[in-house]
């Protein structure tokens, strides 16, 4: 009798597993890998013109082909008559998947301590689960740049696609070294130091930022003449930047400030040098055109940067840069509302870009400032398969978002907002129960 | 001759000063739009007769009265000025953050019209906003309904005279913060906040009886009784109690907006506006049934950990619950782009363009009780308008022009460089404003927290 019990009691403990699942229902939605064909689309391909009732197949991870009547009998396929398809759209500048929660220090990732730590590697705290990825891809966002912040040389910027489980299946191909420039301007109302106190703390962060090039550049020629050197990351990480391997993306925004990191660039002779957040390009703008280095600018909706502005400065901005003859990628220097990065090209096209500069904005000129061009940035045979399909214009916000590809893989259309969505619209019980 | 000059200038300055004590109201034509009116349908082809600030006549081929500009906006579309039911710009201090109960102050007393943000909300269509007190205190100070008639160097000159009286009350983390976790002074908890509005509403009934008991007796032969201390937060509390002020509660979870829903409820306050109100969508059907709606954010969370269970379908949920809804700024930035934010509700929720517009027209108008004289196109409004050179809910419409009581105060032609109506003559570096530094709410309290100074958003 007792050993009966026994059998039964071991046949119920290995039961309970199997019997725990009984708790979990509902569909699982995972990204989906495989063969996809995209029928008869208009396929918008920013590099080679607007091809109507267009076939786009996708394999392998890859746009395999692009052109009428494609067969390919072992594909999914998918209708898309009367959408169009657009390659995913690069935010230049973003906290992505390096915060969770704004205000909470605990969730935080994208400022380290010290002025000097450009060997902080943001690919590194990129969280891959972060809630905000799938709230940001469904909008036709697939590709962010995760930018660390704070002191002079704040870490090391990395380029994602938001699909993967690992910061490595998620890496796009592209890092770069923030620098934020000294700056003479007075940084609001809040800032209350006297114009001499700007002057000197600028004066002293400039000699700062030149000692420690100096230190890099050193430290560089001494690894390329097989030095024995002490163990120095900051240097090594600055010795990258002076040799070229990496690009040093330069955040200035007065104008005054631009003008003179301008100078302080060609001085340097930095190899690849980005200006980044260039809020009163517009004011110099035939100078950044004439020294030739890209931009990237945003976010366009923000207020003007002085009290004397024009109410559009910040959104005429990147549109007069663009006209001026300067290479000008958008960004929204956010993190979980990444998503309005086509309403910040929508609002630079109206002001000035138009939609054909603006479309490129957020699609192949990030990708060729990144030096990913190759993969990312238009609809071309041979590219990544990262794309997305909208029932029309993706700025517009009352246009839908139909598919999202990254990499190839079909990104499922949901997110937590989504969900949240689906069960409170009709909710049930109501006010009674 | 000199001395009649002189009289001549002296009458006409008094003339002047007349006109300016009470707001200037215009006339105007506006011939062959697509007027959006809101209530009414949109109309093809319309003329909208303005005169004295009114909106006198709606229809077609209206004739051109003597003396009034006619506008052609063939092509253009015409909405009623857009209105933000929660802002803190042209405020010059925006948190008494010294007690959790200070109904005593009043956001008319530091409005500041030469706040160039003004001209920049025209400029986007914006045409009235509500100046709120901070969320630092369960129940903060007194707000004020302003329409921004750019220009006046006086503070009243932008007050909206018929606007009812209206309050600041917040729920959750601010108040906890500040007073809880600052301050080591209750509340420190959600239970916390419900218990000090509820002290606070029965103080001020209890202050009530005392002035009726003195009042009843004071007339009596013979009466020796004294009056009570005057106390102008309990009067005003008061006044809460007796519907003569409109609540506006900052909140964002479900379980608080649902507590705020009963204490009212309890105590027969029926005129209550919950804003932000990011899990809102959660307790629809309470919001549709016993309250003046909700005021919400297009698409903001994530910034505080009170907001990330929140969804950006939030209006739409609301809408589709018949909760009325409006979408409010919060900022000297999306105050400029109302119209946009309304329109995401298209993409979020799938909104008609009626519904997305009575968002940022006459939901936020019911809420903050002046519906009857603005939120709509229609005769007999007052005429705040704006004209578009697309349909407004498009990403690519820009604004051509602003109307406040039939004045124009906002011409994309007539944009000149500089619209400040003041420059600091001792300032030779001009600030230079970088991303969000006009988040507000919580304006003013960082002294009370070390970690509030680093936060990005912190309303």
């Amino acid at each position: 009798m007792r050993k009966n019990s026994l059998i039964i009691y071991i046949v119920l403990l290995l039961l309970l597993p199997v019997l725990s699942y009984g708790q979990i229902e509902g569909e699982v939605l995972k990204p989906e890998g495989g063969s996809f064909l995209l029928k008869g689309a208009t396929v918008v391909t920013v590099t080679d013109g607007v091809l109507e009732n267009t076939d786009v197949l996708i394999s392998a991870g890859k746009i395999q082909e692009i052109g009428k009547n494609i067969s390919a009998p072992s594909a999914t396929e998918l209708d898309c008559q009367g959408q169009f398809i657009y390659p995913g759209m690069i935010d230049s500048g973003t906290r992505m998947g390096l915060v969770e929660v704004g205000s909470l220090a605990e969730t935080q990732d994208y400022a380290e301590i010290g002025n000097v730590t450009p060997n902080m590697q943001a690919l590194t705290a990129v969280n891959p689960n972060s809630v905000v990825i799938p709230v940001t891809r469904v909008s036709g966002v697939t590709t962010t740049l995760s930018v660390p912040a704070g002191g002079l040389f704040p870490g090391t910027s990395a380029l994602i696609n938001l699909n993967g489980y690992t910061p490595d299946q998620m890496y796009a191909g592209f890092k770069g070294v923030p620098m934020n420039f000294p700056t003479l301007a007075r940084r609001g109302h809040w800032d209350k130091r006297s114009d001499e106190d700007i002057e000197k703390d600028a004066q002293k962060a400039l000699k700062d930022i030149n000692d420690i090039w100096e230190r890099a550049s050193t430290y560089m020629k001494l690894e390329d003449a097989d030095a024995d050197l002490t163990y120095y990351p900051e240097m090594e990480q600055l010795a990258k930047v002076v040799r070229g391997e990496l690009a040093l993306m330069i955040e200035v925004n007065r104008a005054e400030d631009i003008l003179s990191a301008i100078k302080w660039i060609k001085e340097k002779k930095v190899k690849k040098a980005i200006l980044t957040g260039v809020a009163e390009g517009y004011r110099v703008a035939a100078e950044i055109a004439d020294a030739g280095f890209p931009v990237i600018t945003g976010p366009v909706l923000a207020i003007p940067s002085r009290d004397s502005d024009r109410y559009d400065a910040a959104y005429s901005n990147a549109g007069k840069m663009q006209k001026a003859g300067v290479k000008v990628a958008l960004r929204t220097n956010e993190a979980e509302n990444v998503r309005n990065l086509p309403f910040n090209a929508g609002f630079a096209a109206a002001y000035g870009m138009g939609k054909e500069e603006a479309l490129k904005a957020v699609t192949i000129v990030p990708a060729e400032i990144f030096g990913v061009d190759d993969r990312l940035g238009s609809i071309e045979e041979g590219k990544s398969a990262t794309l997305f399909i909208a029932d029309g214009d993706p700025f517009e916000t009352k246009t839908q978002i139909k598919h999202v590809f990254i990499d190839g893989y079909k990104i499922p259309m949901t997110s937590r907002h989504i969900r949240l969505y689906q069960e409170f619209l009709e909710r049930n019980p109501g006010l009674e129960k | 001759m000199m001395k009649f000059r002189y009289i001549l200038l002296f009458g006409l300055l008094l003339v002047a000063h007349g006109l300016s004590a009470q707001s200037p109201k215009g006339s105007v034509l506006i011939k062959n739009a697509t007027v959006l009116t809101v209530t009414q349908g949109t109309l093809e082809n319309t003329d909208v007769l303005v005169e004295d600030g009114l909106i006198k006549k709606i229809g077609q081929g209206l004739s051109v009265p003597k003396g009034v500009e006619s506008i052609d906006a063939s092509g253009k579309f015409l909405m009623p000025g857009i209105i933000d039911a929660h802002s803190h710009l042209a405020l010059d201090v925006v948190n008494e953050a010294t007690a959790p109960i200070t109904a005593q102050v009043s956001m008319a007393d530091v409005v500041n019209p030469f706040d160039v943000g003004i001209y920049r909300a025209l400029a986007g269509g914006t045409t009235i906003a509500h100046g709120l007190h901070g969320s630092a205190n369960a129940i903060g100070g007194q707000s004020i309904t302003m329409k921004y008639r750019y220009g006046t160097s006086d503070p009243e000159g932008l007050f909206m005279k018929e606007a009812p009286r209206t309050i600041k009350f917040a729920l959750g983390e601010n108040p906890t913060r500040v007073h809880g976790r600052g301050k080591n002074l209750q509340p420190r908890t959600r239970m916390g906040v419900e218990a000090v509005i509820r002290n606070g509403f029965e103080e001020a009934i209890q202050y009530k009886k005392k002035w009726e008991t003195y009042n009843a007796a004071k007339d009596k032969k013979n009466s020796t009784v004294t009056p009570p201390e005057y106390n102008l937060k309990l009067e005003t509390l008061s006044d809460i109690l007796d519907g003569e002020i409109i609540i506006h509660c900052h909140s964002y979870r479900a379980d608080e907006i649902y507590m705020l829903i009963n204490v009212c409820r309890d105590f027969g306050v029926d005129k209550l506006v919950f804003t932000h109100v990011n899990e809102g969508f959660k307790v629809a059907p309470e919001l549709a049934k016993y309250t003046m709606g909700a005021s919400v954010f297009s698409d903001w969370w994530a910034y505080k950990f009170e907001v990330y269970y929140s969804t950006a379908y939030n209006a739409a949920i609301l809408m589709e619950n018949d909760v009325i809804t409006s979408i409010n700024s919060d900022s000297n930035e999306l105050i400029r782009h109302l119209y946009h934010e309304a329109a995401k509700t298209q993409r979020y929720g799938g909104l008609s363009d009626e519904q997305a517009l009575s968002l940022i027209t006459i939901n936020p108008a019911k809420q903050l009780g002046i519906d009857q004289y603005v939120g709509s196109i229609e005769e007999g409004k007052q005429a705040d308008l704006v004209i578009f050179d697309q349909h407004p809910l498009s990403v690519y419409a820009k604004p051509q022009m602003t109307f406040v009581d039939g004045i124009k105060y906002f011409d994309i032609n007539e944009d000149v460089d500089d619209q400040r109506l003041k420059v600091s003559p001792t300032q030779m570096v001009e600030p230079v404003y970088l991303q969000a530094e006009d988040e507000r709410c919580m304006h003013g309290v960082e002294l009370f927290t070390e970690e509030a100074a680093n936060f990005t958003h912190t309303h």
